[in-house]
């Protein structure tokens, strides 16, 4: 009984949030592997492009909201989604079109694709400020819990209760169906291994006749999709606020590189690893602790690792242990 | 037009801008941009040691200024004797038990053979010595903290001249860039990126966090200052007869005064780390390393260390930046965790060096002082374009409030534009590498 009160509440606080954010980031490394696969650069406009992604899905929210749509017991924010994801597809296609394919062109080294893709990012957080302002909005409509703690304790009877937000189930549904989607087209489709190929090798995809400009143009529409959908996601989830997206650069470039830049599957495992060990090492584990072990082992004090104002402290540290034990990642990812 | 005479025309515009800004505004304000430029010329030199001269991408210049800045308060500020007396000591040892706990952790991995009671001993090291460490320095922490929190609550500093703080802060700074250079430098050119991005916010985490450091989010304030301060020389007779014989009122005249002694503080720095960066490229050593920036594999046949010279040359980069933070939090006589932004102490840099031109010492002087000069400027400048644009609309008009409102936010897309634009159209900057 005890044990299973403890594993009720480690569900509760550490397995469920730390699956939810890690659908998140998963989602969110993908989009940078696929960049650096297909484009051969670390894009930091990427929080910052999911900020305007999610921008353009809060004001299409609001929108609907204003006019009586809304979509039942779901957020909102679902409906607009996909016009949210059409206008963020224009908004980085123009951006490649204006900024990045100058360079790609002239063969300039890496870094100074980097070097540009930051003043993106500043060009975009400057645009997002401009619009929605700096504070946090939360845009989160219909129901609030799939489950929730009173429910299910009467639902099984038990002391401790587990509570599945809406917001949680959604993003991992939603995460699932996306992944799945992608490796689909990745695998099956004749663009998805045109893209494999020329991120391989791309001397011989071009000899084999596959268009750059066009895998260029693909990777762009699906790198808006998912990071509309992961900016969205952690939205309804947390909150939207123009910082923490920026912020949020630093846990998706560890969770890509943990994995590997370059591979898709490694994306979805860092994703994993860096939402885990975040949410673990910030957790306070005294409750799951009084309830595992005897009482006369039972802790006094919080059994908090680090304080959560360091969860970036996290990602950090295990980018480092990465970068000095296998700098390609578990999958091996690209060169290094 | 020669080089020389375009050079000094670029550097009197940016005189004659400031000027400009003394007549039409105040002296005050133009004094302030001088005092903010020639601190933002030295971050700029020292970025351009690590972007002009080697090639390496630092996105974390933030952090090295942070560090410079938590170096003053830890030097000058007078020791808070009873938070000492409290846990200054439990603090300590704790620091040398976490510090134990690593150097225990690389021997194990150096000593023991690979494999799996490696890795169990590697873990139950660390771990013990974690919780050990967190069980010393936690009670040492609470501690310091309880004496009177609103006060002090921290361990206090040194209490030795401010002036010494900037060399140490160019140490702290040096000693962070050591760590984060020997775990990415090697690899691929954008892990450095990614690695100094995370430890400038993890540094900024941590100046808000300990509080018995750095007071935190409470702020240290009342720096002691290297220059006199504005209402002894406002009490001083002879000062203040002085200063009606200029036929100025006291109370500017002293503000002035102290200003201009930063200024001439200031200057100095600036013209030995501009003389001993201009040194560094014509010597042997900067020819190296812009051989190895141009093409490593070259220069690595050549029988050049091209790791070590990159990591000199990240840590001497990130010293000077060190060091201009120290000068900053000196001259703003406090320490204030949250005002530490990336735009505008790392990106705001960069831009002064792309402008300024990557490679020439001289560049980023100008690009310092000319980019820090629009950034003050531009958000008066945006506000009344605003004003200019919504003219038609009325006052309580929404779209025209939020567009005054959002003004401020200008800065972030003109900052981006600037690098962009200046990135594509004139890559080599206003002044260019020879």
């Amino acid at each position: 009984m005890e044990i299973l009160n403890a594993f009720l509440v480690l569900a509760n606080f550490v397995l469920i949030p730390a699956i939810t954010y890690g659908s998140q980031l998963a989602l969110g490394a993908l989009g940078v592997t696929m960049i650096y696969g297909i484009l051969r650069f670390s894009n930091f406009a990427h929080g910052d492009s999911m900020a305007v992604g999610t921008m353009v899905a809060i004001l299409l929210t609001w929108w609907f909201q204003s006019m009586g749509i809304t979509a039942g017991p779901l957020p909102t924010a679902l409906l607009a989604l996909p016009f949210a994801i059409v206008v963020t597809i224009g908004v980085l296609l123009g951006t490649d079109r204006l900024v990045f394919r100058f360079y790609r062109r002239q063969k300039a080294k890496p870094i100074i694709l980097v070097m540009a893709s930051l003043g993106v990012m500043f060009v975009y957080n400057g645009l997002v400020r401009f619009v929605l302002g700096p504070d946090e909005h939360r845009f989160a409509d219909g129901d609030r819990f799939i489950i929730s703690v009173p429910d299910f304790k009467a639902l099984t009877g038990l002391p401790e209760g587990v509570a599945i937000r809406t917001t949680q189930g959604i993003t991992v549904i939603t995460a699932v169906i996306v992944v799945a989607a992608l490796f689909w087209f990745l695998g099956r489709t004749r663009t998805g291994k045109s893209m494999r190929a020329y991120s391989d090798n791309e001397d011989l995809a071009l000899l084999s006749g596959i268009n750059p400009e066009r895998v260029v143009m693909y990777t762009w529409m699906i790198v808006a999709g998912l990071i509309t959908i992961a900016g969205v996601l952690y939205g309804l989830d947390k909150s939207f606020k123009p910082f923490t997206y920026f912020q949020l650069l630093l846990p998706i470039f560890a969770s890509a590189i943990v994995g590997g830049l370059g591979s898709p599957l490694g994306a979805i495992a860092g994703g994993f690893i860096i939402a885990f060990s975040e949410v673990t090492i910030t957790y306070a584990w005294k409750r799951v602790l009084t309830y595992a072990l005897p009482d006369e082992l039972a802790p006094s004090g919080l059994v908090q690792l680090l304080s959560t104002d360091y969860k970036f402290a996290v990602s950090f540290m295990i980018l480092v242990i990465v970068l000095l034990f296998r700098p390609t990642g578990i999958f091996r990812g690209k060169s290094v | 037009m020669s080089e020389t005479l375009k050079n000094t025309l670029l550097f009197a515009t940016v005189a004659a801008l400031i000027i400009l800004t003394g007549f039409v505004q105040s002296w005050n304000s133009a004094l302030f941009i001088i005092n903010m430029g020639l601190i933002s010329a030295i971050m700029a030199l020292g970025v351009n040691l690590q972007w002009g001269f080697a090639g390496l991408f630092n996105v974390g210049v933030m952090g090295f200024v942070a560090l410079g800045g938590l170096a003053v308060v830890l030097v000058s500020m007078p020791p808070v004797g009873d938070a000492w007396a409290a846990g200054g000591a439990q603090v300590l040892i704790g620091l040398a038990l976490g510090a134990a706990t690593i150097a225990g952790g690389i021997l194990t991995y150096q000593k023991m053979a690979p494999g799996r009671s490696r890795t169990l001993a590697l873990i139950g090291v660390l771990g013990l010595g974690f919780f050990v460490f967190r069980y010393v320095f936690d009670a040492g922490v609470e501690a310091i903290e309880g004496v009177n929190s609103a006060g002090t609550g921290y361990l206090g500093g040194l209490g030795l001249p401010v002036l010494l703080a900037w060399p140490v802060g160019g140490l702290l700074a040096a000693g962070a860039a050591w760590f984060i250079g020997k775990t990415a430098l090697g690899l691929r050119s954008d892990y450095l990126a990614i690695a100094t991005l995370g430890i400038a916010e993890i540094i900024i985490a941590v100046l808000k966090n300990e509080d018995w450091l750095s007071r935190g989010v409470k702020n240290v304030s009342g720096l002691p200052r290297p220059v006199p301060y504005e209402i002894e020389l406002q009490r001083d007779p002879d000062f203040v007869a002085r200063a009606e014989g200029l036929g100025l009122d006291p109370v500017i005249a002293s503000s002035l005064y102290s200003k201009m002694g930063y200024a001439l503080l200031f200057l100095v720095v600036l013209l030995i780390v501009l003389w001993l960066a201009q040194r560094a490229l014509h010597s042997p050593w900067g020819r190296m390393m812009r051989a190895i920036r141009d093409n490593e594999v070259a220069a690595e046949a050549m029988g050049k260390d091209v790791t070590a010279r990159h990591l000199q040359v990240f840590i001497l980069g990130s010293a000077i930046c060190g060091v201009a933070g120290a000068m900053m939090t000196t001259l703003d006589g406090q320490l204030t965790p949250s005002s530490y932004q990336p735009l505008r102490f790392t990106f705001l840099v960069w831009v002064m060096v792309i402008v300024g031109g990557s490679g020439n010492n001289l560049g980023s002087v100008l690009g310092g002082f000319l980019i820090w000069f629009l950034w003050v400027q531009v958000e008066p400048i945006g506000h009344s374009l605003m004003s200019v644009i919504t003219y038609g609309l009325a006052d309580d008009n929404a779209l025209r409030q939020h567009l005054l409102e959002s003004a401020a936010h200008m800065r972030l897309l003109t900052m981006g534009l600037i690098l962009l634009l200046v990135l594509r159209f004139s890559p080599r900057g206003l002044i260019p590498e020879k």
